[in-house]
């Protein structure tokens, strides 16, 4: 058990559609002082810290430079990754478990409200010779895959719509969250195609927030303030980087990073050892896809499970019970790390209206957005 | 922290050539470093578990998410791939990363590759670089890169009253050096008088006193213990690591010494066991993006008394058969300068360096541990590495 | 050649084109085919200018779209709203007993909300300097800029921010290291009250005082 690690403290801003009244930096200052008093740390008692940021969500080139202030990290061991809030977590646990750290914090943020045009930026992610020149609005990867899923899984438009409805609902019940909202599928469908068959409504909308976790081992964990919430298993995966020969109704990537968490944490019937999950709903069929991962299934049959309701905050397998990146808002890759506090929150019992009773163990799977292949997984469970 | 440490050794090295352009794109150098790295170790992509990506701004190849982008070309397919992310550090940390990737005990093997294209930005990779300044209080004032490293190095001179000819003798040792590597861009046989002679880009820097602008890639592979023995006769361990990061008001702190170099270099030291540095490091590459800064990152690391290092030099310590060669491969100013390519460069010149593989660049103390650093962002991040057989 | 670096030079594009650069000029000397390398087994194809210029290798173009409006927030959103009224401000921690600038809303040693604000004087002290030839892209430069880091009078020792010092006589390193030196004194250089919009430039540069 020596090689155990736990989140000690979690500290988050709510998430808010923009954030004038504050620079990055003091809105991160404030998630990290919320994190170090959860856990009952003062930043001198922390030994590595990992930030997950990319350059052109920040426009600021090399960002870890304007990292280390607002964590209490000034010439200590920072580091950031340009990756998913669970490559981060991965960082800063693979640091605890190596030895080379006992205390650690990973950070992740997000200004999306500064970033003028979006599409513009992920049109730079599209590979330069082969996919920009056609020009479409990079949404339209996401609606490529939609169809082709839907397609596979034999099932309507309706059951993306019903993903809306449930997470923007739940997301009523979060303190957090910046899109709660009561809809009706029919408003759903009646939304405007961003790309059909992709509509406005299954695009969640971005939001500004800054989120701060405290990693411990075990044997240290014990001794600090913070109610440890143990990381299970950790996993992540990147599949075909390019539009071409991507498996488009399966998310693969989700897929690997699942079976090396769950290999980690020694899961073998997800469905019955795990009581809820927070994956990824960028866009509305994701979830649909990212349930499948979690739970090992085939292409459809997380639509059937939506469609049967079993997926509702109340439900058997609730999915997303936070209200998701469509019901809290969507950060780039910040939404795993606010996902992950967000299903801690749930298993120490303090989620307050958005509580899934009995909580014991969850998993968060995450995604990085169109036009990648990449995400990871966590399995958690209360002490 | 009394738990023990897995033991996690180099034991695979690759490299592209360096070229102010290549004809190839990132994706393709990155398989010509991986694929010669996993070669040299005799192992094939299905064998490694996970793979580590570095490479500097996306700002360079204009591509957005870079490491999703390159991540085919570096053997990332379908299996867990991060990329992690220190500016110009990021190639000695990119071992780092993948260190602790085997010692946490997730994986036996992993791939670490570095890779920087920095061509493609026009009219000048270096226009880029405006973007690493505070976009608030900096940028406005149209900065360069050149600026910090000309601050600090008049800092550094006015400090210890070093002169500017001292200098230039890292330029002429370190492209003298490179002559003898097979991947370097700008090797040259240069007195100091010639290195002065190059125009002034920023006093006091001279041209010849800059590392170039450089297209590139650098891979290694890392085995935990068990599995290194059985791959290779001479692992190179990793025996040590340690990083460090200043705060970003770059203009609050004494730039005439890196003391983040020397919190990173105390952290790897502290890890390896190493209490006497000067006696028990045999063969050091320090970061020489400028001439300047490989003795200044010296001093840090706590090689040479500080600003005493340039004395050092002049008498010969530094140099390939001296008592403590210092970028013996030739080093940024030398081989050339990829970013993060160049940081992973260094250490796998180590790595040949300490199984008496590196030829004609071969040193003659017949070392048995190396140190490799880096160094980026606003003067604030120290990367070290420690290695020995 | 030329005409390409004028339009790439614009800090932020107006429009993100794509075109397929066809280059039009031939090639002023012959440069030899494209080639792989192998030395010593390090494989590599360079390219020379004369490849690129001599369309011999096929590009695509972009101009990125990049375009930003940052959050200043608490600290540097007040010291800017100085900056416009023509004084530079600071912030005091009591318990490090440190008084810095650039302003931030809290200490990054002891990791607590800043205890006051201070006025600095508009004057201090070159810590470092450079005489530089060159712009951010490397454009030539006939009359050098001189960034310095100046540690503004009232902080603590050796803190300061960067800036420009400007109205020397001397266009030359040797003129210009007559005029100025590490530890001289220097005081800014306001624009006029009317045309301060709040920004690091409302200090055209510091002078020798």
């Amino acid at each position: 058990m020596e090689n155990q690690v736990a989140i000690v403290g979690v500290g988050l801003t709510p998430l808010r559609p923009v954030s004038p009244d504050l620079s990055f930096r003091e809105m991160i200052f404030e998630a990290a002082t919320r994190a170090y008093a959860d856990a009952g740390v003062t930043p001198r008692e922390i030994d590595t810290f990992v930030t997950v940021a990319e350059d052109f969500h920040e426009g600021t080139s090399i960002t870890d430079e304007y990292t280390p202030d607002q964590l209490g990290a000034v010439r200590r061991p920072v580091h950031t990754v340009a990756g998913d809030g669970l490559q981060g977590l991965a960082a800063a646990y693979m640091l605890v478990r190596s030895g080379a750290a006992d205390v650690a914090v990973v950070e992740a943020h997000s200004k999306a409200s500064n970033i003028v045009h979006h599409e513009e930026i992920l049109a730079l992610a599209l590979d330069p010779t082969y996919e920009r020149p056609w020009r479409v609005n990079p949404h339209a990867v996401a609606a490529l895959e939609m169809r082709r899923y839907l397609h596979e899984a034999n099932a309507s438009p309706e059951v993306s719509a019903q993903v809306v409805v449930k997470n923007r609902g739940n997301a009523l019940r979060n303190p957090f969250a910046a899109y709660g909202a009561s809809l009706s599928p029919e408003e759903v469908l009646r939304d405007a195609p961003v790309a059909e068959p992709l509509r406005g409504l299954e695009v969640s909308g971005y939001a500004d927030g800054a989120v701060v976790l405290v990693l411990a081992s075990m044997e240290r964990g014990r001794s600090l303030a913070g109610r440890p919430v143990l990381i299970r298993g950790i996993g992540w995966a990147s599949d075909e980087p390019s539009l071409s020969g991507r498996p488009w109704a399966q998310a693969v990537y989700a897929h690997l990073a699942c079976e090396m968490a769950y290999r980690l944490a020694a899961i073998h019937a997800p469905a019955n050892e795990i009581d809820f999950f927070e994956v990824d709903d960028t866009y509305a069929y994701k979830e649909l896809q990212h349930l499948e991962a979690a739970l090992r299934l085939e292409v459809g049959e997380g639509a059937r499970l939506t469609v049967s309701g079993r997926t509702a905050r109340d439900g058997e397998l609730p999915v997303n019970p936070s209200g998701g990146s469509l019901g809290m808002g969507y950060g780039y890759d910040a939404s795993a790390l606010v996902r992950t506090a967000m299903a801690a929150l749930q298993l120490r019992g303090e989620a307050g209206a958005m509580q899934v009773t009995g909580a014991r163990s969850a998993a968060v799977v995450s995604w990085r957005g169109v036009p990648t292949t990449s995400g990871g997984a966590v399995v958690l469970s209360a002490q | 922290m009394a738990r023990s440490m897995r033991r996690v050794a180099v034991v695979g090295a690759g490299l592209s050539l360096f070229m102010r352009r290549a004809l190839e794109t990132g994706k393709e150098l990155s398989y010509y470093a991986a694929s010669q790295a996993l070669q040299s170790a005799g192992l094939r992509r299905q064998d490694v578990q996970a793979v580590v990506m570095a490479s500097g701004p996306d700002a360079f190849d204009g591509v957005h998410m870079k490491g999703e982008y390159l991540s085919d070309g570096a053997g990332g397919w379908r299996k867990p791939y991060l990329r992690a992310y220190v500016g110009g550090g990021s190639g000695v940390f990119s071992i780092i990363s993948g260190w602790s990737l085997v010692a946490s005990g997730l994986f036996d093997v992993v791939l670490v590759v570095a890779e920087e294209k920095m061509s493609p930005t026009q009219p000048h990779p270096q226009a880029a670089f405006i973007s690493i300044f505070d976009h608030t209080i900096e940028r406005p004032l149209g900065p360069n890169l050149l600026w910090i490293f000309a601050l600090e190095q008049n800092r550094y001179m006015h400090a210890y009253g070093i002169r500017n000819e001292e200098i230039a003798l890292v330029s002429v040792k370190n492209k003298r050096n490179a002559l003898d590597h097979p991947a370097a861009q700008i090797a040259a046989e240069l007195t100091p008088e010639q290195v002065l002679a190059s125009e002034v880009v920023a006093w006091p820097v001279h041209r010849l006193m800059v590392s170039p602008v450089s297209d590139g890639a650098a891979a290694i592979v890392l085995a935990a213990e068990e599995v290194a023995k059985r791959i290779t006769a001479q692992p190179v361990w990793v025996e040590g690591v340690g990083w460090a990061l200043d705060t970003s008001y770059w203009g609050n702190r004494d730039l005439a010494y890196p003391r983040y170099v020397e919190d990173a270099a105390r952290m790897a030291y502290k890890m390896a066991g190493i209490t006497e540095p000067r006696r028990q490091i045999h063969v050091a590459e320090p970061y020489d993006p400028f001439a300047y800064k490989e003795l200044h990152h010296l001093e840090g690391l706590l090689l040479a008394d500080r600003g005493k290092a340039p004395e050092d030099l002049a008498r010969g310590r530094f140099n390939r058969d001296g008592e403590l060669p210092s970028c013996p491969s030739g080093g940024l100013l030398g081989v050339g300068n990829p970013i993060a390519a160049a940081g992973l460069m260094k250490i796998c010149e180590l790595f040949w360096q300490l199984r008496g593989e590196a030829g004609k660049r071969q040193v003659h103390n017949n070392p048995k541990r190396g140190l490799a650093q880096a160094w980026g962002d606003l003067m604030q991040i120290g990367t070290v590495v420690v290695v020995g057989v | 050649m030329a005409r390409e670096r004028r339009s790439a030079r614009r800090p932020a594009a107006k429009v993100s084109r794509l075109r397929k650069k066809t280059a039009k000029v031939p090639p002023q000397q012959a440069p030899g085919p494209i080639e792989p390398v192998v030395r010593d087994g390090l494989r590599g194809t360079p390219l020379r200018d004369a490849h690129v210029q001599g369309g011999m290798v096929s590009l695509e173009r972009w101009e990125p779209k990049l375009e930003y409006r940052w959050d200043t927030g608490v600290a540097i959103g007040r010291f800017l709203e100085g900056l416009r009224e023509g004084k530079i401000l600071g912030v005091r921690c009591d318990r490090c007993h440190r008084t810095v600038t650039p302003p931030r809303a809290f200490c990054e040693w002891c990791f607590k909300p800043m205890d006051a604000w201070v006025e600095l004087a508009d004057a201090g002290t070159i810590n470092t300097f450079s005489i530089c030839f060159i712009t951010w892209d490397m454009q030539p430069l006939e009359v050098p800029q001189i960034p310095a880091v100046i540690e503004i009078d009232g902080t603590s020792p050796r803190v300061g921010f960067l800036h420009l010092i400007g109205a020397l006589r001397a266009h030359t390193v040797d003129g210009i290291r007559k005029e100025i030196r590490v530890g001289q004194r220097v005081r800014a250089v306001w624009k006029p009250a009317a045309e301060r919009t709040g920004a690091i430039t409302d200090i055209l540069h510091f002078t020798p005082a």
